[in-house]
């Protein structure tokens, strides 16, 4: 694997919110395929980490450089708006913590689905609806509801068609804020578990930021430990989960309640 | 030859200027209207100004008309189609008060067209202008409600979301549902509203001889598709653009090959299809009469 040059290479990102560092000098490389959980408390800046990585903010400082298809490694942040937009819709997915966030709530599913490749120039309704109804049956839900709107599915199904809604594509990234959380346990589960296969069916690299560790110990490869905008811990996950090292990390992993 | 059939001229009020406006505001309009011509399909932001008329009576489309004619125009108004509709006669009558100009019915006199959803049926031709008044410039507006946003995307040529609004009537309806207000690229680049001119008339823009220009008053944007012009109706390759067919010919006219209102003429049932521009059903039942 380390031959490989990385897929994404993050390198001393910092952000501030006024004088307040929200993300303090963050590095790490993330290779294809690999899932890379990043947890923390509530404010500890995971999804400003995110956001500033998924080009969606700007750093105050840092490099955040991604192996394109075509032009090697390139930093995000030079690129002009539209070859960003053209990223964000073919080699990136980003799947909102609210999945209100991440879709057309007044257009049919079938649509939702087939929006980027609408704007990647799909001209043919028949494909388009195809396609639609294939990834509807990928994200395991019932394709007879490609003709309504979201506005009528309940949450764990809303999340799914976000998930189809960026995979439609086959990008080769995608970043989650939250994907679970907001869902009751056993949707949570059948969710994760939908999540898992398609990250290794598709070689889908991922950074998923959640609070919850039971999500980062099903899904991710590796994490990184966040506290107040500094990466306290970093390694695989189950050596993270199972031997933490960080006083914080420990405190963490202890608090989680075991039923 | 074709006579006019409109009521006898209105007396030029002297206590206004010539259209109405002042000439530092026609100077500026005319501005934006250069700037709208220059890049076909943009919309240009103008200082619209406040006119005796209400909002959505074709404030955009009036203060584009005054901006750009002069003593010898001669002035169409047409309304759906109608020289003798409110809108219409409202229209023209506020340009003869203020300016005293000729004013027709018959679209090949005409020099300035103004006009509230259709385009005539006659061809235009070279040197004529259409005035469009347009309610709702900006075409993406009902699926991204962010100005900014849709800038930026005009700006990137960013336009599969209205293929989604396509694809939605499809979905819903089987085929695409958009009747009126159809979208269209303007040479190759710019996605344009056409203003809300059935369907059926979109064909008609493309590569006309004639320059178009539309107005949006309380929207204030101008924007243009010079003369000779590719206007293009977006469609999907499985979905075809097509306008609307009628099963009869005008009642009145016996036209088959012009836009057709239905009209109810009781309430058992009974209706009628005639001809929406009234000056082309008329000189059709002229040229049958000799």
């Amino acid at each position: 694997m380390t031959d490989n040059p990385p897929l994404l290479r993050v390198q001393g990102v910092t952000m501030h919110y006024g004088a307040r560092r929200a993300v303090d000098d963050v590095s790490f490389d993330l290779w294809p395929g690999e899932v890379l959980a990043v947890v923390g408390e509530s404010g500890s800046g995971k999804t400003t980490l995110l956001n500033a990585v998924a080009a969606r903010v700007k750093p105050d400082a840092g490099r955040v450089g991604f192996m394109t298809r075509h032009d090697g490694m390139v930093d995000v942040y030079s690129m002009s708006e539209a070859q960003r937009r053209l990223l964000a819709r073919t080699d990136w997915g980003y799947v909102h913590q609210d999945a209100v966030q991440g879709l057309r709530m007044n257009v049919s599913a079938g649509a939702n689905v087939g929006e980027r490749l609408m704007a990647l120039g799909e001209r043919h309704y028949g494909r388009i609806r195809t396609e639609a109804a294939n990834w509807l049956q990928r994200v395991e839900m019932d394709a007879g509801r490609i003709d309504d709107t979201p506005a009528t599915f309940s949450g764990g199904m809303r999340q799914r068609l976000q998930i189809a809604r960026n995979l439609v594509t086959r990008p080769r990234l995608v970043f989650m804020d939250e994907p679970t959380s907001g869902l009751d346990v056993s949707v949570q589960a059948k969710l994760l578990d939908l999540l898992r296969t398609l990250t290794r069916g598709l070689s889908l690299a991922a950074i998923v930021v959640t609070h919850d560790l039971a999500v980062a110990r099903l899904l991710a490869h590796r994490m990184m430990v966040m506290k107040e905008g500094r990466v306290v811990e970093t390694g695989l996950t189950d050596q993270v989960l199972d031997d933490p090292q960080h006083p914080y990390t420990q405190l963490l992993v202890s608090s989680v309640l075991q039923p | 030859m074709k006579v006019s059939d409109l009521p006898p001229p209105v007396e030029r009020d002297a206590n206004f200027n010539f259209a109405y406006l002042d000439e530092r505001t026609k100077r500026m309009i005319r501005r934006a209207i250069l700037k709208a011509v220059a890049i076909p399909g943009y919309q240009v932001p103008f200082g619209s100004r406040e006119m005796p008329l209400p909002y959505g009576w074709g404030t955009g489309g009036i203060q584009v008309t005054a901006s750009i004619i002069g003593p010898d125009d001669v002035l169409k108004v047409i309304d759906q189609g109608a020289d003798d509709t409110v809108n219409a006669v409202n229209i023209r009558r506020f340009f003869q008060r203020t300016t005293a100009v000729a004013v027709t019915s018959v679209t090949t006199e005409a020099t300035i067209i103004q006009t509230r959803h259709r385009i005539p049926e006659t061809p235009l031709h070279d040197g004529q202008v259409m005035v469009y008044q347009v309610p709702l410039p900006e075409p993406l507006q009902k699926l991204e409600p962010r100005e900014a946003e849709t800038r930026v995307m005009h700006g990137l040529a960013d336009y599969g979301l209205m293929h989604v609004k396509l694809y939605e009537d499809i979905a819903r309806f089987g085929h695409i549902a958009t009747t009126y207000d159809y979208p269209v690229m303007v040479d190759g680049r710019f996605l344009m509203a056409p203003s809300p001119i059935p369907k059926f008339d979109n064909p008609k823009m493309h590569m006309n001889p004639a320059l178009q220009l539309f107005g949006a008053g309380r929207e204030k944007r101008i924007y243009a598709i010079p003369p000779w012009t590719s206007v293009e109706s977006l469609a999907f390759d499985d979905h075809p653009f097509e306008v609307q067919r009628w099963s009869e010919p005008c009642a009145l006219c016996g036209a088959t090959d012009s836009f057709l209102d239905e009209v109810i003429t009781d309430d058992r049932g009974g209706h009628m299809f005639v001809c929406s521009d009234t000056d082309h059903c008329r000189l059709n039942r002229q040229d049958d009469d000799r």
